[in-house]
């Protein structure tokens, strides 16, 4: 009977394309919306079946391999372990929640919109599920192709320049990427690009060294690091939100996702290595960013640069391989794309209404939407981490690692969090309390569907920061799987 | 040996179409039906069926790799044939002539398929270049035709002389003309082989325009008329390499650590001078010839690593970059304004025209789930496979990076900018549906590359 639900992994890719593809030949845009989001809908359905199907024992959950091209040693193979579950299952939240948000008429020739939207899905799945480097490397690239549309016909004034600053920049990256998985395929024994057979592969230091070199570029520009971020405030800014929202609530997570199943398991010499100075570098790139953030009065700045900070913080974690900080990451990558989903949501909302996204230009929306504010507060408290919201737990988790790993390290880092009260503060109260400035006199509080959103949201921030111990059991082997690579050397 | 003789036949057939008939649409048709006879006779050679039985003393003998080149090729052609046949149409008086020479092209080509001799390799070199001096300059009353064509002919006779002389100097050297009795011989290449060596990848990399030796490109490209400037790029291109690859590997093939250090830095240059080039272009078809050299500079790296990856690469890259630059040439020719400008809106206006055109960039670029990406991934593993050259990789792919510049902004100007331009372009229902059906192998062979690398 289970061995039905090992298609599980397969299904989460085929939806969404299905979806997509279909999607281009529907004329009318209700029609494109609703259809949308049935496909999300089942998506997420289907990723929520998949968790209660899954035998604790082993860490591998549902597994699924096609043949595909035999002679060049790749087959499409998918997997769902801890790791990939906690991802996949943040994709498949994402996705219906923002076409629920996003109202049928707000872009022109909606069917491709939802189209493209649909194939990023699929793109995204097939990231975080591949067990084969050229598939990871095909749907690295697929993914971003259809953004890189997204973004460039229905984004804002300087959308065409910024858009492509960003897909210049991953392309990039991800080419640096394509050596590596070459450099490896040909050393594996059998000519195989499956990442069991990566994982045997024997190299020299310097050999490691190299690889380390070329996947990390790959990966720091993804997810964004310091000092390669500079595509992303612009790209965030340009892009239409829905797409921002993904953006940043799924697809920088893509960066992260490689650093654990690829970079941290393949070349553990060189981490050994490199990680101190790497984590130095990514501390100060996130006090940097935390210290601009503060400086920002665009409202979709500020989230931006708070964005790199948060994301700076996950990769240094990883970085320490401590056990706890691996799994403060994998649980922050979840909880980081939720709490930056509800700040994207609510600057959105008030950019529609207002048209204004200048903090100084803003105040005293709270008088005018109560509900709106709540929802806001609980999100920014998520996002200075206060205990009982989600991002808590993974924060002080990472924190506990980098405290084990060097103190001073932790202590440093722990300025970022004090800024990041401060920036996320300073944004409540200019935008929500003060004065009711004329712009937002006419401010009309939230609808049923948004509440509806955001009370998941809400609800998901307060049940993984009282609760997380469900995410903990899911990925727990698997990250032990990464910590025992490094046991070993 | 098939489709050097049909090709050949149907050439002298196509000469006399032209008295038969005036109506232009039957030449063109009759051209079609030949190139696809040519490809039937040469996939049946393929199959072990050859008509015709002429002693050549070995200096031609066809393998699989060779029948799997001419394949491609001719599949492009007809391709090419379907596409651009409106235009050759318009082009000249008498198009039957016109389409005599690219059949006797394609018989060159066919020897170029098959040579196991300095001899044969000079003929089919030489077959193929002067009709295509010939086509540079068919359009008589411009000016900028009949410059390219005097260009392209003196540039060529100078490669040609440069090119006899290395052969003198090689059968000076062994005293025979065949690939292998070069090739033989024990010990370090001898003064005057290497000479003979440099001289010929001088001439052969003129004929497949790689840097340095690629000054006249541009302008000859620029100055032919469009709808032979697809057939030059592409067609002709590929039987440059392979000529290039068959060369080096059957007669040089020992000293290949001679003169790898020589194709790499030709490979480097090709490729940083192609690309960075390419970026300044405001015309798409002068992007377009710098594009051809950019590419040019990838296919040198199958030259220089000679692999069995470099081969199973040469053949896809063939077949990926030929079947996408006549696409874009096809509808290219249509305009009259040759600037990235004048596409903008396109997609508006034209969607599926559009898409299929964006398979067609997207695979130049070399974006995964074309067959463009899986050219490139050959080529790259070819390299690395090599051992030492990790970091021509590495120029390579930063150069590729440069190349999406370019050919994003035809894109961007496809589908994200407004349409500016009054210009009225009809593309009929057939025109659609090849250039669809073009874009479609493209996707197919960047998703199953192997049902064409499969083969070798």
């Amino acid at each position: 009977m289970f061995a039905a639900f090992d298609n599980f992994p397969a299904l989460l890719i085929w939806l969404p394309l299905a979806g997509g593809l279909i999607s281009f030949f529907i004329k009318s845009e209700k029609v494109a919306r609703a259809s949308a989001i049935v496909f999300s809908l089942l998506t997420m359905a289907v990723m929520m079946t998949s968790l209660f199907f899954s035998s604790s024992e082993s860490f591998v959950y549902n597994q699924v391999s096609y043949v595909w091209l035999p002679n060049l040693g790749s087959s499409f193979g998918l997997i769902l372990d801890g790791l990939t579950r906690v991802l996949c299952l943040l994709t498949a939240l994402v996705f219906p929640m923002v076409f629920l948000l996003v109202p049928g008429n707000r872009y022109p020739n909606a069917n491709r919109f939802y189209a493209l939207m649909l194939l990023t899905q699929c793109g995204l799945m097939g990231v975080f599920m591949a067990t084969d480097a050229l598939v990871f490397y095909l749907f690295w690239e697929l993914a971003l192709i259809p953004v890189y549309f997204l973004a460039s016909i229905w984004g804002g004034e300087k959308r065409i320049k910024a858009t492509f600053k960003f897909f210049i920049y991953t392309f990039v990256g991800s080419l640096f990427l394509l050596i590596g998985i070459l450099y490896m395929y040909l050393k594996t024994s059998n000519g195989s690009f499956s990442l069991v057979a990566f994982y045997n592969v024997k190299l020299s230091d310097v050999e490691q060294y190299w690889m380390f070199l070329l996947f990390f570029i790959a990966f720091a520009i993804k997810m964004p690091l310091f000092p390669l971020h500079t595509w992303q405030p612009e790209a965030y800014e340009q892009a239409p939100t829905p797409v921002t929202m993904v953006l940043s609530a799924v697809m920088v997570k893509m960066g992260l996702f490689g650093l654990l199943r690829w970079l941290l398991p393949l070349f553990p010499l060189a981490v050994k290595q490199f990680n101190t100075a790497i984590i130095v570098v990514i501390v100060v790139g996130m006090v940097y960013a935390s210290l601009v953030a503060i400086y920002q009065d665009n409202i979709k700045k500020l989230i931006a640069y708070s964005s790199i900070a948060h994301i700076g913080l996950m990769a240094a974690g990883a970085f320490t391989l401590k056990a706890v900080a691996l799994n403060g990451a994998v649980l922050q990558m979840f909880s980081h794309g939720i709490n930056i989903m509800a700040l994207w949501i609510v600057a959105d909302l008030i950019e529609t209404q207002t048209g204004i996204t200048k903090i100084s230009a803003l105040g005293g929306i709270a008088k005018k939407a109560p509900k709106l504010t709540i929802f806001l507060v609980v999100a920014a408290f998520a996002n200075i981490a206060l205990p009982l919201t989600n991002a808590f737990v993974g924060e002080f988790m990472l924190f506990n690692g980098l405290y084990q790993f060097k103190p001073w390290i932790a202590a440093f880092a722990g300025l970022s969090i004090i800024f990041s009260a401060v920036y996320t503060l300073n944004m409540i109260k200019h935008v929500f309390y003060g004065e009711v400035v004329a712009a937002v006199e006419g401010y009309v509080d939230i609808n049923k569907t948004q509440a509806m959103v955001l009370t998941v949201i809400t609800g998901l921030i307060l049940f993984v920061g009282i609760y997380p111990d469900p995410f903990f059991k899911m990925m727990y082997e698997t990250v032990g799987l990464i910590v025992n690579r490094y046991v070993t050397i | 040996m098939n489709a050097i003789i049909l090709s050949a036949l149907w050439g002298v057939l196509m000469m006399y179409t032209g008295f038969a008939t005036k109506n232009t649409r039957t030449v063109s048709v009759v051209a079609t039906l030949g190139v696809l006879a040519v490809l039937v006779v040469n996939w049946m050679e393929y199959l072990g069926v050859s008509f015709f039985n002429i002693d050549t003393k070995g200096m031609l003998a066809y393998n699989g790799f060779g029948l799997i080149f001419n394949t491609v090729v001719l599949f492009s052609t007809l391709v090419y044939f379907l596409l651009s046949g409106r235009e050759i149409e318009k082009s000249g008086k008498t198009p039957s002539d016109l389409y005599a020479l690219i059949f006797f092209i394609l018989s060159g080509i066919s020897i170029i398929a098959g040579f196991k001799s300095l001899l044969m390799l000079f003929i089919g070199i030489e077959i193929i270049s002067i009709p295509l001096y010939v086509l540079a300059g068919s359009d008589k009353s411009n000016l900028k035709s009949n410059e390219a064509a005097l260009k392209y002919f003196l540039m060529g006779s100078f490669s040609t002389g440069i090119m006899l002389m290395g052969i003198a100097f090689l059968y000076g050297d062994a005293g025979t003309f065949y690939l292998e009795g070069i090739n033989a011989g024990l010990g370090a290449i001898s003064p005057m082989k290497a000479i003979g060596m440099v001289l010929l990848l001088a001439s052969m990399s003129f004929k497949v325009s790689a840097a340095p030796f690629h000054f006249w490109t541009p302008d000859v490209y620029d100055g032919t008329p469009t709808v032979f400037t697809s057939f030059m790029a592409t067609i002709v291109k590929s039987a440059g390499f392979f000529a290039f690859l068959k060369l080096f590997e059957a007669a040089f093939g020992k000293f290949q650590a001679d003169w790898q250090v020589l194709m790499a830095v030709v490979a480097t240059l090709t490729l940083v001078i192609g690309n960075i080039t390419a970026v300044f272009q405001q015309s798409v078809k002068r992007m377009l010839s710098y594009s051809s050299i950019a590419q040019a500079g990838f296919m040198m790296l199958g030259v220089f690593a000679m692999n069995i990856f470099a081969k199973q690469g040469m053949i896809l890259y063939f077949a990926a970059y030929s079947i996408a630059t006549i696409g874009i040439f096809a509808v290219l020719s249509k305009f009259k304004d040759h600037s990235i400008d004048a596409f903008n809106g396109f997609a508006k206006k034209h969607p599926l025209v559009a898409f299929s055109m964006l398979i067609c960039i997207l695979s130049l670029a070399g974006i995964p789930l074309t067959a463009g990406f899986f050219a490139k991934y050959y080529m790259l593993l070819a390299v690395i496979k090599d051992g030492n050259f990790l970091w021509l990789a590495i120029v390579a792919i930063l150069c590729a990076a440069v190349s999406v510049y370019y050919y994003f902004r035809v894109v961007q100007a496809m589908y994200f900018k407004e349409p500016n331009n009054e210009e009225v372009l009809e593309f009929s229902p057939s025109f659609r549906f090849i250039l669809l059906g073009a874009a479609i192998i493209i996707l197919v062979l960047g998703i199953h590359p192997d049902y064409l690398t499969g083969l070798l």
